[in-house]
Parts: structure tokens; sequence; C-alpha cells
């Protein structure tokens, strides 16, 4: 390498600074590269895709659409098999009903006080909680609930009977815990967002902290609360091993949280261990069930994403 | 409504010998404050009782057979959890391979080379933050159609490892993504100053900067991948394996399976074993996150 502009008298008699800089062959290799890494993200999705759609094709050439969507019965192992799916979709919507009930006011609420209440210490404390709270692995939650959960609930039931061994109650209770700190940190960013300014023009009217909190933060929030929580929709809709677990393996078309169901994804879950033969209709049935689940899990992905682009917009 | 509710911590402006009386906070402050205290309550107590719960639960098979012996579908009290430790040793080491060197040079693309306002690079940002956000279930599909049967690399570690990459990917981007970014803009503008090229610039200044962000980021996104088992469900990690992976083509289970595995039998010694192995898990996660943290306090600058 040598230095640029070094004034030697190269062998064409011009100086060197004047001649055209070396073409950097390193610089543009680097480009390609970084270019191509970035581009692995984009076959991931387009890998997705190709999954899902030629077999989830061949499953509706046999089964139509409108009976797979609107069908009641979802027996595929049966003779003779049938293929409605209505019973894994309701069984998914209670548990995620049931997620959201605990994880939405909860993790609102502990987004609220770390934004606009907790000291410094106290926040060093939660904080980390929280974090642990989320990366602790799905599979233990739902031996917990299966385990611990249920057992009590169970025991301590009002008369009549109680939830059953496997039932929609415990795992949905034990999924919105583990979807509070994602609802948490996430409104939080969005309360940090909304500047101080608005706060201290509400302390300057005489409102409280709970005033504040409530009729200027929150609102002001709202876009980015509202994505954390459909965000938060959206891990419950796709979580598994909690389902697969503690809600039980059976198609359920029941709103009764007391009684077991299988969700979408548990019965994924279920029919890949069975390690069926490539091309069956059996095989095909994961991966349309799956494309539902792929479509839903985008719609809200998409939704949260282009919520949170608007506070930032907003405030930064 | 103002006047009456003046709470505490609220800049009033009202002289030392104040003529308004400070009040109490209202009963509604209170209990409004009280429960956004308790939602956090809610989270620390459940976090205690499961984790009192697991290891209570363990402790009968807490020793070291669950380290050095593999699973037995006859005799619980003699199974342990060996190959299900080498598979998970085995898997994440792979996975760490393929994903953290994608990852970090995506994260290099994305925040020193592309430029955000083509619609191309804004698409890989939106897809990136959706992949995020896939039911992990969705790449295990993905693992199965393409990967598993597609290429033809059956129910191997290889199948595992590239799956889980894909799985963790995005997160290992956007936390390399925030590390590079926290870099300030003026050490770049002083070496591109000093006559260095771009990827100098990066590979001289900026990464050695960012590097702890971007290894705190990469260690919390595998033990994702380590806690991570409904993907390989379908890729069959959940074979009655009593071996140890050989290689890359090898057959394989890993911890959280072989836990899942023990919680679906019915016979009640199992839960003991389960929740042995799940303390193992534990301890591994804990430690990965401790050494997360200890790299973050150690190495994070503030500009």
């Amino acid at each position: 390498m040598r230095p640029p502009g070094a004034g030697h008298r190269a062998a064409s008699g011009r100086p060197d600074f004047l001649k055209r800089a070396q073409p950097r062959y390193g610089e543009k290799a680097v480009k390609v590269l970084l270019v191509a890494a970035s581009l692995v993200s984009v076959a991931t999705t387009v890998g997705i895709i190709a999954a899902l759609v030629p077999p989830a094709l061949d499953f509706f050439g046999e089964v139509g659409f409108g009976d797979f969507i609107t069908g009641t019965d979802w027996s595929p192992l049966f003779k003779p098999p049938h293929f409605g799916v209505l019973p894994l979709v309701t069984g998914t919507l209670v548990v995620t009903a049931i997620a959201l009930v605990v994880a939405v006011p909860l993790g609102l609420g502990a987004a609220v006080y770390l934004s606009e209440y907790a000291r410094p210490r106290v926040r060093s404390f939660f904080k980390p909680v929280l974090e642990v709270l989320a990366g602790i692995p799905t599979v233990v939650y739902g031996f917990f609930a299966l385990q611990a959960i249920t057992p009590l609930l169970q025991d301590i039931w009002p008369g009549g009977r109680g939830p059953e061994v496997f039932n929609a109650l415990s795992a949905g209770f034990v999924m919105g815990i583990m979807i509070i700190p994602t609802i948490a940190s996430l409104s939080e960013d969005a309360m940090n967002a909304v500047p101080n300014d608005l706060r201290d023009g509400g302390f300057a009217l005489g409102s409280s902290r709970m005033q504040v909190a409530t009729r200027v933060v929150f609102p002001a929030a709202l876009s980015g609360i509202v994505a954390a929580s459909v965000l938060g929709v959206s891990r419950a809709i796709g979580e598994t091993m909690i389902v697969a677990v503690a809600a039980g393996g059976r198609p359920n078309l029941s709103f009764n949280p007391l009684e077991g169901m299988q969700t979408m994804t548990a019965f994924i879950a279920a029919a890949g261990i069975g390690d069926l033969p490539t091309g069956s209709l059996g095989y095909q049935t994961i991966f349309a069930v799956g494309s539902l689940l792929f479509v839903m899990t985008l719609v809200m992905n998409l939704v949260s994403i282009r919520l949170v682009r608007r506070y930032r917009e907003v405030y930064e | 409504m103002g006047s009456r509710v003046l709470g505490e911590g609220v800049a009033t402006g009202v002289p030392e010998g104040r003529r308004l009386e400070r009040r109490r906070t209202p009963w509604r402050e209170r209990l409004f404050q009280l429960s956004l205290g308790a939602s956090l309550a809610v989270g620390v107590v459940f976090l205690g009782s499961l984790l009192t719960y697991v290891v209570v639960e363990a402790w009968p098979r807490l020793d070291f057979r669950i380290l050095t012996d593999f699973p037995d579908i006859i005799d619980p009290t003699q199974a342990g959890a060996q190959s299900a430790i080498t598979g998970t040793i085995w898997v994440i080491a792979f996975t760490a391979l393929y994903c953290l060197p994608v990852g970090f040079l995506t994260a290099i693309h994305l925040e020193e080379y592309a430029d955000r306002h083509r619609w191309y690079n804004r698409a890989i940002e939106i897809n990136i933050q959706n992949l995020a956000a896939v039911p992990s279930i969705v790449y295990g599909i993905l693992g199965l159609g393409i990967i598993s049967r597609g290429l033809g690399f059956g129910q191997t570690v290889l199948t595992a490892s590239l799956t889980l990459s894909l799985l963790v990917l995005p997160t290992v981007i956007i936390a390399a993504r925030e590390a590079i970014r926290a870099v300030p803009q003026s050490i770049r503008e002083a070496s591109l100053a000093l006559g260095a090229t771009q990827w100098q610039t990066i590979w001289r200044q900026v990464l050695p900067a960012a590097v702890p962000g971007m290894a705190t980021g990469a260690i919390l996104a595998l033990s994702r991948a380590i806690g991570e088992a409904a993907p390989l469900l379908l890729l069959g990690g959940l074979t009655f394996i009593t071996f140890n992976p050989t290689g890359l083509d090898s057959a394989y289970t890993v911890l959280p399976i072989q836990i899942f595995n023990w919680i679906s039998q019915s016979r009640a010694e199992f839960a003991p074993l389960a929740a042995a192995a799940i303390v193992i898990l534990l301890v591994i996660l804990l430690a990965m996150n401790s050494l997360a943290i200890w790299l973050r306090n150690r190495y994070s600058r503030r500009w």
C-alpha cells in the first residue's frame, strides 16, 4: 500500500496523486459479502413460503378450502378423516384470550410503573426479573402449568367439576405470564418515547401522577401500547410447547376453558412427531395448518411493526 | 379538578412557608400505584414459585446420574440426560457457527452501507422484524419441508442447527445493529478523514467498539436457541436416543426435547426426572446470561 498523495514520480511522468486511485477490490468484495449475508434473511422468508405453499396446495386439491376453513370436525387420522380446522382455531383462540386477559393488564401495569413511578434502584431490580421471565424455556412453563397450576386449580376450585387434567385455563394463564415481558418492555419503550414536555405540561396544570400517567402518557403512547399487545397476541397464537404439554391433544370445539383442547401449534407438533411419509395427506395437513398459522401471525406482526413506526415518527 | 390533587414529587413552586396545605395523597392515587406495583409483583412471585417448585420437585433426582446416565424408558431411577446434554452442546455449537457470522455481517450491512431510503433496504428491515415474530414451529416446518426432506439432510444435528440458526438470526441481527449504532458517528468521521477506507474504518474502529454489545446479544440469542423445543419436534429430536452425537450427520436429542419426553410419560416417576433436567437446563441458561451481563458491564463504554 502506498500512502495516497505521496509525491513520487511514477514511470508515466505524472505525480502519483494525479493518477486515478487503485481500484480497491477488497472493498468491493466486502460489500458483496455483506449483501449476500443480508439476503439470507430474505431467503428465509422465501424458504418458509416455499415450504408451506406447495404441500398446502396439494392438500387443498384433496380437501376443499371451504370444508377446511368452516368444518367443525378435525379428525385427520380417523377413517373416514375429517379436515375441519375450526376446533383447532377455537382452541387457539380460547388459550390466546386467557393469556391476553392475564398479560395485557399486568404487562401494562408493569410498564406504567417502570416508566412513570419506579426509582432507578427499583427499576434495576425489576427489569432483570422480567428478562429472566422472558428467558425461561417454554417447555418449563408447560411443565409448571401441568404439574403445579392445574393441581392447584383443581384443589381450590369452588364446587362442581374443576378443570380437567389437560385444560386451556392453566395453559392460558401460564402463557399470559410468559408474555408479560414482551408487552411490558415494548410499552415501556413507547412510554419512554413520550417527551417530558407533555408530562411537565400536565403537572403544570395541576394534574396528579395518576392523571398524567393515564390521561397524558397513556394516550400519547397508545400506538406503541397497541403494537405491544398485538405482538403479544402473535406470540400467544404461535406458542407451542406450553399448549402441547398442558392443554392436551384432543381437538375440541368448545369455549369452556376447563376442558382440554388442541391448538393449531399443538397439532402441528403432534403430527410432526409422527414422522409421516412425504406426500401423504397426513403430512400435508402440517403445511395446511401451518399456512393458516403463518398468515394469522404475519398479519399481526405487520400491524404491530406499522404501529411502532408511527410512534417513532411522531416523537423521534 | 386540579388543585386538590397536588401529589408528591410535583414541583409546586410554592415558597417554603407555603400557604397551600399539602394534602395527603388521595386514596385513588394510592390504589393506582399499588395495583401497578402488584402487577409487577405477580411476575416476581410467579418466577419465585416456579423456580422453587422445580428445585423441590427435582431434589430426589438431582445427582450426578442425571449428567452421566443415558435415558432409560424401563427404569426411570436409572435414567439420565447425558445424550441430551451432549446433543444440546453439538446443536448449539453449530448454530452459533452458522448464525453469528451471517447475523453480524447483515447488521454491518444494514447499519454501515445500506441506504435507508431505498425500498429494498426498508423491505429487508421489515422482513427481519417480521421473522423475529414468526412462531418457532413455523421454522420447524421450514426445516422439515426444505432442509430435512427437500435438501435431504434428514433428522440430523446439521438440520437442527441450520433450522435453529435461521430461527435466532433476526435476534442476532437486531442486537448487533443496536451495538453498532451505539458507536458515535464522530469516530467514523475521524477515521475516514485520516484516509481510511470504509471497511478499514469498520474493521479497525467500529467493530472493536461494538464487539461487547454484539457478543452480549449473541449469547442471549443462543440461550433462546438452547431452550427451543418446538421446531425440533418436527425434526426428529424426539427419537429415543441413548448415544452421544458423533458428527453432523448423527441423530440427536436435546435437553428441552428430553424434558418434553419425560413430561409426556404417564408414570409419575418421570416427573422428578423432568424437573432435574429442567434444573440442568436453567443452570446452563443462568451461566450464559451471567456471562452476557458480565461482558456488558465489563466492556461497555458510554460515549
